[in-house]
């Protein structure tokens, strides 16, 4: 018979002694953290009903006009009008809506929080020598393992969906905002230094523009996470279209599952190519030459 | 004014240690202990060793090196890009080396300014835009900027390419913009860190002429760093030589040229063509009585004249050609026979 690995400490011991420790913040703070997330629930639920409330014309429109303005394509234009319909004809508008609300104000927070860390990751070795294994786990780790504290924390709900997604997806904003600065060339650093730029202008005149496509590109990966990561958080009370998936395991019915799938990878195709049709033309002067 | 009373960077025994903790081995490096003695022993590099000059106002400063030897490490040490283990460099009689971070950001906005190797210009920037960048961080209005910052691109010779990109101009003229970025401040001090090596030769030599031209009107004090000592004697009023992070050589070209302080600086100088670089009054025999022999239409010399602008006038007449100053007055004499001991080194 196979020798177990021996018990050297007492585990059930060390997980009630985590789980207690949990319980005592959730019981403790849990309230004070709901009313504090109170702001954040009601922008995710007023841009849900905006964008319920808008005629879907309206809504197709503005995303077609958008999409024409970053790629200057009428082709890419008329793809997404194309896309947009089909969710509408299939049913799904209002999840769909439902689901661009909540990856928009999880980007938007993902971007908010992400870019700042990763200005403070480029400045510093050690912060940066921290951050990457910290980052590597948070996106390693399977993501049903952050629905846990959240879902204890709020319950069942946006908020805990919100955050959940928050920080599946930040890590690739912080990382590429990291190398993108740190990629900057680093004559063009001194000779703005040498100018008496200070720290802050530095920054702004010369690292961030410079590091502009990369950190585009970190803003896009970070849409997709938090649009895969819907389906995920529908379990836990997100609704859209991963709620629509849900149901169609719950029931058995191929054809929601399929259609709310669908809806998903046109919203992934439509956000993916006006966001790096935007990285594309923020580039367009950075590398003709050499 | 002689260059003692118009000294306008004092560079004083400048030294510069890389690795863990310079300060513990400068005690060695004063010693006088070797770079690869000092780097098996404690694994710190020599980057700079004990380097003064005195640059005086208006002059144009060349220090010359191959790659290794410290020059691109020295002059970053003007505007502090590198901060020196020892020692204290002064402009106008300010140490840079002492200034806090404001004043050290005053002074670099104000008072010396750099134009880089690779350009190093802001590829998301105008043409317009870049140059008057050092204005623009340093608050002046927009406007104000500009309109000082077109003067200095039609200074350059770029007129009309304001509003381009600098992806959109050829070498030479993003390092004209490079340029007219570092003219835009005003700065007296003009580093310049191998501005030209990266052009190719004929563009290299009309940027070495348009630079003179700008010289002879702003005297501006250039320190000019190059690996090439046709360009070095070709631009420089001074040149000093560096290997290794040792200072070789100070002095004029011609001094070097006929002069060089050891072998290596002679390896270097054999290879120029003496003929563009020496002029004939630093050939000419002096003349002691000896003009009465020479009949009357002997040609005459200018003696800032270069060498190779010489061969004509030698050639004709008796072969004798007399050299004169800018007032006419005759200074000396040239024959073939000097012209060609020169020549050959």
């Amino acid at each position: 018979m196979a020798e177990n690995f021996p018990e050297l400490i007492d585990t059930r011991a060390l997980r009630i002694g985590i789980d207690d420790g949990f319980n005592w913040v959730v019981a403790n703070y849990g309230e004070a953290l709901e009313i504090a997330f109170l702001p954040v629930l009601r922008m995710l639920t007023e841009t849900e009903r905006f964008l319920q409330w808008l005629p879907w014309y309206v809504v197709l429109l503005a995303l077609c006009a958008l999409t024409f303005v970053t790629t200057r394509s009428w082709k890419a234009a008329v793809g997404v009008a194309a896309m947009l319909f089909l969710i509408g004809l299939t049913g799904m508008w209002d999840a769909a809506m439902a689901t661009i609300a909540l990856m928009l104000i999880s980007t938007l927070l993902a971007v908010i929080l992400g870019i700042p860390i990763g200005i403070a990751m480029s400045r510093s070795d050690t912060l940066q020598a921290i951050s990457l294994p910290v980052l590597d786990i948070m996106q390693t780790m399977p993501i049903f393992v952050y629905l846990i504290p959240f879902v204890m924390l709020f319950g069942p709900g946006k908020i805990p969906a919100l955050l959940a997604t928050i920080v599946f997806a930040i890590p690739p904003v912080i990382r590429l905002t990291n190398l993108g600065i740190r990629q900057v060339d680093a004559e063009v650093i001194e000779a703005v230094t040498a100018f008496g730029a200070t720290p802050r202008q530095r920054l702004f005149t010369a690292q961030i523009p410079l590091a502009l496509p990369t950190i585009m590109a970190g803003v896009n990966q970070t849409t997709m996470m938090a649009l895969s990561m819907v389906v995920i958080a529908s379990m836990i009370g997100a609704g859209g279209l991963g709620y629509q998936v849900l149901q169609g395991i719950q029931r058995l019915e191929v054809s929601r599952g399929l259609l709310a799938g669908l809806g998903i990878v046109f919203l992934a195709i439509i956000f993916d190519r006006i966001a790096q049709a935007y990285g594309r033309r923020s580039q367009q002067h950075l590398n003709l030459g050499d | 004014m002689t260059d003692e009373q118009n000294i306008k960077i004092k560079v004083d025994s400048i030294c510069k240690v890389f690795g863990e903790d310079p300060e513990s081995v400068m005690d060695l490096v004063h010693q006088g202990i070797s770079k690869s003695d000092l780097l098996e022993q404690t694994g710190h590099v020599i980057g700079i060793r004990d380097v003064s000059l005195d640059i005086a106002g208006g002059q144009t400063f060349v220090i010359m090196g191959l790659s290794g030897s410290g020059k691109s490490t020295l002059i970053r040490h003007f505007n502090r890009l590198i901060e020196p283990t020892a020692g204290h460099i002064l402009v106008d009689g300010v140490d840079v080396v002492g200034m806090n971070q404001r004043e050290l950001k005053e002074f670099r906005r104000s008072k010396v300014s750099m134009v880089f190797q690779r350009f190093a210009l802001l590829p998301h920037k105008t043409v317009l835009d870049n140059v008057s960048y050092g204005l623009f961080i340093s608050g002046m209005n927009r406007k104000k900027a500009y309109d000082h910052a077109m003067e200095q691109i039609s200074l350059v010779g770029l007129d009309g390419f304001e509003n381009h990109y600098p992806t959109q101009l050829s070498g030479g003229m993003q390092q004209r913009v490079g340029l007219a970025r570092a003219l835009a401040t005003d700065a007296e001090v003009l580093l310049m860190d191998e501005a030209f090596s990266a052009l190719d030769p004929l563009i290299r030599n009309d940027m070495q002429s348009q630079l003179k031209e700008l010289q002879a009107r702003l005297h501006k004090t250039i320190v000019f760093i190059t690996h090439d000592l046709d360009e070095a004697l070709r631009i420089g009023d001074k040149i000093a030589i560096l290997k290794d992070g040792e200072l070789r050589q100070v002095g004029t070209g011609t001094q070097i040229m006929l002069h060089p302080a050891d072998d290596y600086v002679e390896r270097f100088v054999r290879d120029v063509n003496r003929s563009r670089v020496l002029t004939i009054g630093s050939i000419a025999e002096p003349v002691d009585g000896a003009l009465e022999g020479l009949p009357a239409d002997t040609p005459r010399i200018r003696e800032d004249t270069m060498l190779d602008e010489g061969f004509r006038a030698l050639a004709t007449g008796s072969g004798t050609a007399i050299v004169v100053d800018e007032a006419a007055r005759p200074v000396g004499v040239v024959t073939p026979k000097t012209l060609l001991e020169a020549l050959a080194g």
